[in-house]
Formats: C-alpha cells, sequence, structure tokens
C-alpha cells in the first residue's frame, strides 16, 4: 500500500501514502480506520475479508438448513409453508456452495497464496480488490430477493423449464441468476489473478515440484473456475434473457430442449464439485505432515492425483442426469469415468493415511479435523462411488440417499477441511491461538453432530423419502428399525448438535481475541513459507524475498540431516531465521497503493442487474458509472508513481517524521 | 510487485503478467463461446414457423465484413510492431484504423440484425432466433468492447499518461482482438456457410 523505508534495524514498519496521482479522483490517503479496509488491495486484508464475508453467510445458510430441520423433525411439519420450504432449500444450497465454500477457499488463497509462493502480493492487487467486492454485492444481491417478492425456488441446480415465468412468477430466479453471474465474475478475475500469481510471482528457486500443497491444489482450483464459470455464465444468460427479453431457450412449446439447461449446468457443477472439496485437501495435506512431523508421503502423487481429478473432474458431469434418459452408451461411458475418478481420489487417502503412518502424531484441534475429513469424506467417496452404478443410482436419484452422500463430501471434506485451516493458520493470521481445549469440544460436537444428521439419510433415502419434500405423514412413516418418522427425529437432533459444534468455534474466536497471550513466532514447529514471517505478517510480508532450495524450505532451514544417525537435528530456531531476515531487509520495497476503483466498479454491476429485472433507466445509469470507474481504473497506475511519495517522504528524513 | 515483474523481465514464466493475465482469460472466453455456439448447434434449425437460416441470410454481405474484421487484425498486427518500435504516431493510425474497421463490422452487423428483423426474426420469434441472436450479440459485444479499449488507448497515449510499457499494453489488447477474429472464424463458418 505505500513505500516502507528501512533505514536502521529499528522495527517500526514506516508507512507513507502518496498525496496525488493522475487519474480522475485523488488516492485514497488513509492508512488507518475504515478506509484501511474498504479501499485496501492487500491480499491479507481481502483475504480475511473473504472469510468474514464467507463466514457470514456461513451462518445465514446454517439458520436455512435449521429451519429445514425442524420442518422435517416432526410429521405434518408446519414450521415453513411448501412454498417457503422450496425458497429454503435452494438458498441454502446456493448460500452453502457459491456464498460459503467458494469465498472461504477464495480467502484462503488470497491470505496464502503469495505467503507460500515468497511474493509480497498477487498479480494484480486492484482485481483482487474487485474479486471481493464482487462477490460481497452478488451474495448480497441473491439475498435482497427474501425482501422484494421472495426467494429463488427452483433448487440449486435450477432446472428448466420449472425455472421459467409459469412456474416460479416472483423475481426470485432473476435475482438468483443475476447475483450469480456477479459472484461468477469474482471467481474468474480470482482465477486468472491466482493463476498468473503463481506462474509468475514464486521466490527465486521455487519450482513447481518444490510449491507447497495447499498453493497446488488451489492453482488446480482456479484452472477449474476459469474453465467451468463460463459455462455456467452462459446457461445463466440464456435463463435470464428467458425470463426478462421473451428468449425462448427452454420453452418446450417452441421446441426447446430441457437437457439444454442440465449439460450446461453440469458441465460446470461437476468440476465446481472439486472446487469446493480440493482446497480442503489442499489444507489436510499441510496440516498432516506438521502434525506427524513427517514429510507428505508421496507429494509428486498428492500433486499429480490433484492435477488428475482436475482433469477427469470434466468427463463424469452426466452421471447427475442418469435418470434422464440419456440412452445407454453415454450412461455407459459416464458410469465408468464416475468409478476412475475415484481412483486419484483414493490416492490422496492412501498418502494422508501413510504420511501418519508411524509418524510422532500429535492431535492438536486442527489434527484432529484433518483426520475427521479423511474419515468421513472417505465414507462420503464410498456412497458417491455407488453412484456409479447407473442401475442404482436411478433408484436413489433424487432421494435422501444423494443428500446423504453430499453432504458427507462436502460438509465432512470441504468444512472440516476449513476448520483444520482455521485452526493451524489463527495464530498466522491473527497472532493469537484458538483455545484448544474449547477446540476439542468444537470437534467432537461438530463431527458428532454431522454424523447424527446426514448418517440417518442414507436410511431415509435408501427407504424412498424423496429429496425435496417438505412434509411427510405418519400414515407414510413405516414401522420398526427404517421407520422415516425416527431417523428424520435423530438428524434434526443432529442438527443442532451440530450448530452447538460451529456457535462454540464462533465463542472461541470472540475469547481469542479477547485474550492478550500472544501467539509464538512457529508454534506447530510447521514447514512451509508462510511461517517464515511474522505474526500477522507485515504488509510486504517478508523482509527479504526467500530463495528456495527445498520443498518445505522452512522446515529445512531449520533442521538438517545428521550424516551418522541419519536423524534431523535442529540448527536454527524460527526467532533466529526471523532476526537475519530483520538484519538483511529490503530498504526499499514499493507496495501496490490502495485505490477507490475497485469498490465503485463493484458497486456499478448490481444497479445494471437491478435494472435489468426493474427498469432499464436504472441499468443505464449503472453502466454509466461502471465506465467512469473503469476510466478511472485505467488510467491510475497499480502502484503511485516515485513523485508522489518524495513530497512528504524526502531522502534522509528522520524516521518518526516520515511516519503518519 | 516490482516493475520488472511487472513487464516480465523477472517473472516465472518469462511473459508478463498482464499478457498471461489476458492468455488466460482468453482461455476462459472459449468456454464462454463453446457454450454459446453449441446452443446455437443445438437449435439452429428449430424454428416454428418463423423464417428459416437459408431464407435470411445474405451471404456475400457478411463475407465482405468478415473480410473487414479479419483485416482488422492486420491493422492490429502493425499497430503492435509499430508500438516495439516506439513510433508512437503510427501506433496511434493503425489502432485507429483497427478500431475503424471493427466498427465498419459492427455496423454491418446492426444492419444485419434490422434486416432480419424486419424480415421476421425476432428474438422471441423461435429457437433459431433467440439463438442466433445470442451468439452473434456476444461477439459484438465483444467487439465493440475492443473498440473502446482501442479507442481508449489512443486517447491515453495522446496523453502519454499509459500506465506500464506501452507495447505491452498494446500487444495485450492485440491479443484479445485477434482472439475475437478468431471466434468469428468460427462463427461465420458454422452459423452462415454450413447449410442447416
Amino acid at each position: 500500500m505505500a513505500i516502507i523505508e528501512r533505514e536502521t534495524e529499528v522495527m517500526v514498519p514506516v508507512t507513507v501514502t502518496p498525496t496525488s496521482t493522475y487519474g480522475v479522483l485523488k488516492r485514497p490517503v488513509a492508512a488507518t480506520g475504515w478506509r484501511a479496509w474498504v479501499f485496501t488491495v492487500d491480499h491479507k486484508k481481502l483475504g480475511l475479508m473473504y472469510g468474514a464475508t464467507a463466514m457470514f453467510f456461513f451462518i445465514v445458510g446454517g439458520v436455512e438448513a435449521l429451519l429445514i430441520r425442524l420442518q422435517l423433525a416432526a410429521p405434518n411439519g408446519k414450521v415453513l409453508n411448501a412454498d417457503l420450504y422450496n425458497q429454503m432449500f435452494t438458498m441454502h444450497a446456493t448460500t452453502m456452495v457459491f456464498l460459503f465454500v467458494m469465498p472461504m477457499a477464495a480467502g484462503l488463497a488470497n491470505y496464502f497464496i503469495p505467503l507460500q509462493i515468497g511474493a509480497r502480493d498477487v498479480a494484480f492487487p486492484r482485481i483482487n480488490a474487485l474479486g471481493f467486492w464482487l462477490l460481497l454485492f452478488g451474495g448480497i444481491f441473491i439475498n435482497l430477493s427474501w425482501f422484494l417478492g421472495g426467494a429463488a425456488d427452483g433448487g440449486w441446480f435450477m432446472y428448466a423449464p420449472n425455472s421459467g415465468p409459469v412456474f416460479s412468477p416472483t423475481n426470485g430466479i432473476d435475482f438468483w441468476a443475476f447475483g450469480l453471474q456477479i459472484a461468477g465474475i469474482a471467481s474468474l478475475t480470482g482465477a486468472i489473478n491466482l493463476i498468473v500469481t503463481v506462474l509468475n510471482m514464486r521466490a527465486p528457486g521455487m519450482t513447481l515440484m518444490k510449491m507447497p500443497i495447499f498453493t497446488w491444489m488451489m492453482t488446480v482450483v482456479q484452472f477449474l473456475l476459469l474453465f467451468a464459470v463460463p459455462v455456467i455464465t452462459v446457461a445463466l444468460f440464456l435463463l435470464s434473457f428467458q425470463r426478462n427479453f421473451g428468449a425462448r431457450f427452454f420453452d418446450v412449446a417452441a421446441g426447446a430442449d430441457p437437457l439444454l439447461w442440465q449439460h450446461l449446468f453440469w458441465i460446470f457443477g461437476h468440476p465446481e464439485v472439486y472446487i469446493l472439496v480440493l482446497p480442503a485437501f489442499g489444507i489436510v495435506s499441510e496440516v498432516l505432515p506438521v502434525f506427524s512431523r513427517k514429510p507428505l508421503f508421496g507429494y509428486p502423487f498428492v500433486v499429480f492425483s490433484g492435477a488428475a481429478i482436475g482433469f477427469v473432474g470434466w468427463g463424469v458431469w452426466a452421471h447427475h442426469m442418469f435418470a434422464s434418459g440419456l440412452g445407454p452408451v453415454s450412461v455407459a461411458v459416464f458410469s465408468l469415468t464416475t468409478m476412475a475418478i475415484a481412483v486419484p481420489t483414493g490416492v490422496k487417502i492412501i498418502n494422508w493415511t501413510l504420511t501418519m503412518w508411524g509418524g510422532k502424531l500429535y492431535f492438536s484441534t486442527a489434527m484432529k479435523f484433518s483426520i475427521g475429513l479423511i474419515v468421513l469424506f472417505t465414507v462420503g467417496g464410498l456412497s458417491g462411488v455407488t453412484h456409479s452404478v447407473a442401475p442404482s443410482d436411478t433408484q436413489q436419484t433424487d432421494t435422501y440417499y444423494i443428500v446423504a452422500h453430499f453432504h458427507y463430501v462436502l460438509f465432512g471434506g470441504a468444512v472440516l477441511g476449513f476448520f483444520s485451516g482455521f485452526y493451524y493458520w489463527w495464530p498466522k493470521m491473527f497472532g493469537k491461538m484458538l483455545s484448544e481445549r474449547l477446540g476439542g469440544w468444537n470437534f467432537w460436537l461438530m463431527v458428532i453432530g454431522m454424523n447424527l444428521t446426514f448418517g440417518p439419510m442414507h436410511i431415509l433415502g435408501l427407504q424412498g423419502q424423496p429429496r425435496r419434500m417438505y412434509q411427510w405423514t405418519e400414515a407414510r412413516a413405516g414401522e420398526g428399525f427404517f421407520n422415516l418418522a425416527f431417523w428424520n427425529l435423530i438428524a434434526s437432533i443432529g442438527s443442532f448438535v451440530l450448530a452447538v459444534g460451529i456457535l462454540l468455534f464462533l465463542i472461541n474466536i470472540v475469547i481469542t481475541a479477547r485474550n492478550p497471550t500472544r501467539a509464538p513466532l512457529d508454534p506447530w514447529n510447521s514447514r512451509s513459507l508462510e511461517w517464515m514471517t511474522s505474526n500477522p505478517p507485515k504488509e510486504h510480508n517478508f523482509d527479504v524475498i526467500p530463495a528456495v532450495h527445498h520443498l518445505d524450505e522452512f522446515f529445512h532451514r531449520k533442521y538438517e540431516e545428521d550424516p551418522e544417525t541419519h536423524t534431523m537435528r535442529q540448527i536454527a530456531t524460527a526467532e533466529e531465521i526471523m532476526a537475519e531476515q530483520e538484519r538483511n531487509a529490503d530498504k526499499h520495497i514499493h507496495m501496490p497503493s490502495p485505490s477507490y476503483w475497485p469498490i465503485v466498479l463493484a458497486a456499478a454491476v448490481p444497479v445494471i442487474t437491478f435494472g435489468m429485472i426493474f427498469s432499464h433507466l436504472i441499468a443505464v445509469i449503472g453502466g454509466v458509472i461502471l465506465l467512469f470507474a473503469a476510466f478511472g481504473w485505467a488510467l491510475e497506475p497499480s502502484t503511485a508513481p516515485e513523485s508522489d511519495f518524495e513530497n512528504n517522504s524526502s531522502q534522509g528524513t528522520a524516521l518518526d517524521k516520515v511516519g503518519h | 510487485m516490482t516493475d520488472a515483474v511487472a513487464h516480465g523481465h523477472d517473472s516465472g514464466t518469462g511473459i508478463s503478467n498482464i499478457k498471461l493475465g489476458m492468455w488466460t482469460f482468453l482461455g476462459s472466453e472459449c468456454l464462454l463461446f463453446g457454450g454459446l455456439i453449441s446452443t446455437y448447434m443445438l437449435y439452429r434449425g428449430r424454428v416454428t414457423g418463423g423464417p428459416r437460416p437459408s431464407q435470411i441470410f445474405d451471404i456475400p454481405f457478411t463475407s465482405v465484413s468478415s473480410f473487414v474484421l479479419l483485416m482488422s487484425s492486420l491493422t492490429m498486427v502493425l499497430a503492435v510492431s509499430a508500438a516495439h518500435k516506439n513510433e508512437d504516431r503510427k501506433t496511434n493510425i493503425w489502432l485507429t484504423v483497427t478500431a475503424l474497421l471493427g466498427a465498419t463490422f459492427v455496423g454491418g452487423q446492426v444492419y444485419e440484425f434490422t434486416a432480419f428483423y424486419n424480415e421476421g426474426l425476432g428474438f422471441s420469434t423461435s429457437l433459431f432466433g433467440s439463438s442466433f441472436y445470442t451468439l452473434t450479440g456476444f461477439h459484438g459485444v465483444h467487439v465493440t468492447v475492443g473498440i473502446i479499449m482501442l479507442m481508449s488507448l489512443v486517447g491515453i497515449f495522446k496523453r502519454s499518461a499509459v500506465p506500464g510499457k506501452k507495447a505491452e499494453v498494446v500487444e495485450m489488447i492485440g491479443l484479445y482482438w485477434h482472439f475475437v477474429d478468431i471466434v468469428w472464424i468460427i462463427i461465420f463458418t458454422l452459423v452462415y456457410l454450413i447449410p442447416v
């Protein structure tokens, strides 16, 4: 954000912000208060903002889930009416997928990729800021529909022709489609940004095969986003054109083919599944070696199986459509590819298990969540493989068995992975350790809660409970061990156990924030570069850009192999490595400067889409703001020029004069 | 991010950030047009009482406007070449010519759309109509965005306020422009030349 002068060894980061620039508006100058966040282009601040936004929507989506379970807890549920129930499950899925898991992964990627590759920021810091604001505004835009006539109600995959204006006359689906477009731009810009960052800005010596595994998995995710997002963009445009401008795309009377939507949606939708879960795979691949005191078993296998998932993930989409009458050849092909994609995933499970094998295991909360992921994701993976058996899948389609499956892979996979990452990286991000004691409760309540919630759904599904049924009756519940009443009640109780577990996490955050104890520099004895800087990292990340010689560079700076005993012995502590960096600190670091344009440009987009729904005049106004912001952006250099700094930081000034 | 990295001297791939970013973006655009073209190919024969493609297409006219668009790729190359030689005046001239050729193409498309509409093919007439206007409309919007970028570049050059190295920026916009032209070759072949 500013220029940092380091003339002596005094460790006071001196921040100067420029006062003038070319362009339409002057650059923001405040480096403190709310302006420091709203106009920031710092990847770490944006990462935290992504995380906070995602956490907010996690709670929103969680409350929606609890309402669904309340409705189904007892026969003839009266909590929601049928119409509201449709909106609730649609928005629960939409919120969790697009507004919680994707932004949370984007936040962690933003925060940790530059740190893990030894860079000072991402390739396009302003585009990074734009992505965050678009995501936030897109999320708000979708949820505005609750207050403007009702939310989307077609299920998260919004099948045509059910999504047409005849069957869903409110504006809910319009908000949904445009809101997802806005969030989609955020994903696309984020993908471009991080791909360029990873390919171009790694520290000297860091070849691709020396890159930390989290960065690797996130890179695969960015490629999946890059190619999957435009496909749903097309699908959403077709839907919006039909609903708002009278196009015929899904109008069966005009000869339309409803399968077009299904294909477009799932060509996006299946890679999306890996977009959701690969970040968690990256996190546990970081956490397990640290708490097993061993390097990751078969690093290249984990990398290439991740990439293989990325490729094969494009060839399995039609297993979502086995019940739609694709014909025997298509069904056979997609059955086989679905079986095939279990292989690279299995490779990962084996690698994680063998990483722990023979290690000195330390069961921190982060480690517990990672082990939880291995176990519970495997359960979800096993039910997933059963879907490749098309005759069986045809039975299970649209039953609770599917609901059970994808919650085991998404909650057991993505969510447990994120929580592992929270506990592992919290000291890095905030300089304080989350309470491990509370963490234990947090973990066990979440794991017990999720098994109580989603385990019974296997039984409910195999017994034939349809996926989107809003009420069940005593008469149809059956008898004996497999009766629906008992297992629905268990699932509902489980969901509240789960909610208490997550509440404990929020309480843990508050307690930790109030606790004055600072975290040690390297609390877990970690292995990768993000730990080779202060907690939280300085604005410019590293005083010196590290030269990389090994995979797990930080570990190899702390330990070396004793040639006689072949054991590792410590040669330096984290504090010593840090002190050496500070001694050799770069004198003159230019960081990208803050900017107004990302938030202005992002704010124009929902105005345009709002206008598309209600009045084209508003859309025109939004378009004008957009153009104005685009030109302001183009005319503003991403780093304020040297001359801007010299007014208040001429060379040789005493440090205390510069720092305000 | 230092200036050196921004311009590719010190980057991992040897390609500058902005150019690599554009390449990555264009990779994504392939899938966007892929989806739109697939939709059109699925629906091009479904006319429900409206005009058929063969009844309204004026192949000689569209061939000429396609030729104009393809020639704009040539002038774009000349602009990039001039920018690399630091010949500012020539760069500006070729950029302007490129934008004018692009505008001619868009003008042709507006004329064509008007003619088709008058012959009875509206956006809502048939699946063919909806998917034809969506596909070619998206392409037209891409060309228009390209024209805006070219003209902005000329304006910015006049004020000599361009952030980053000039040739690098011209080349990046050139990548976009060539991509849009190549997509048109595919659209022209599939939509106009191959009979339903």
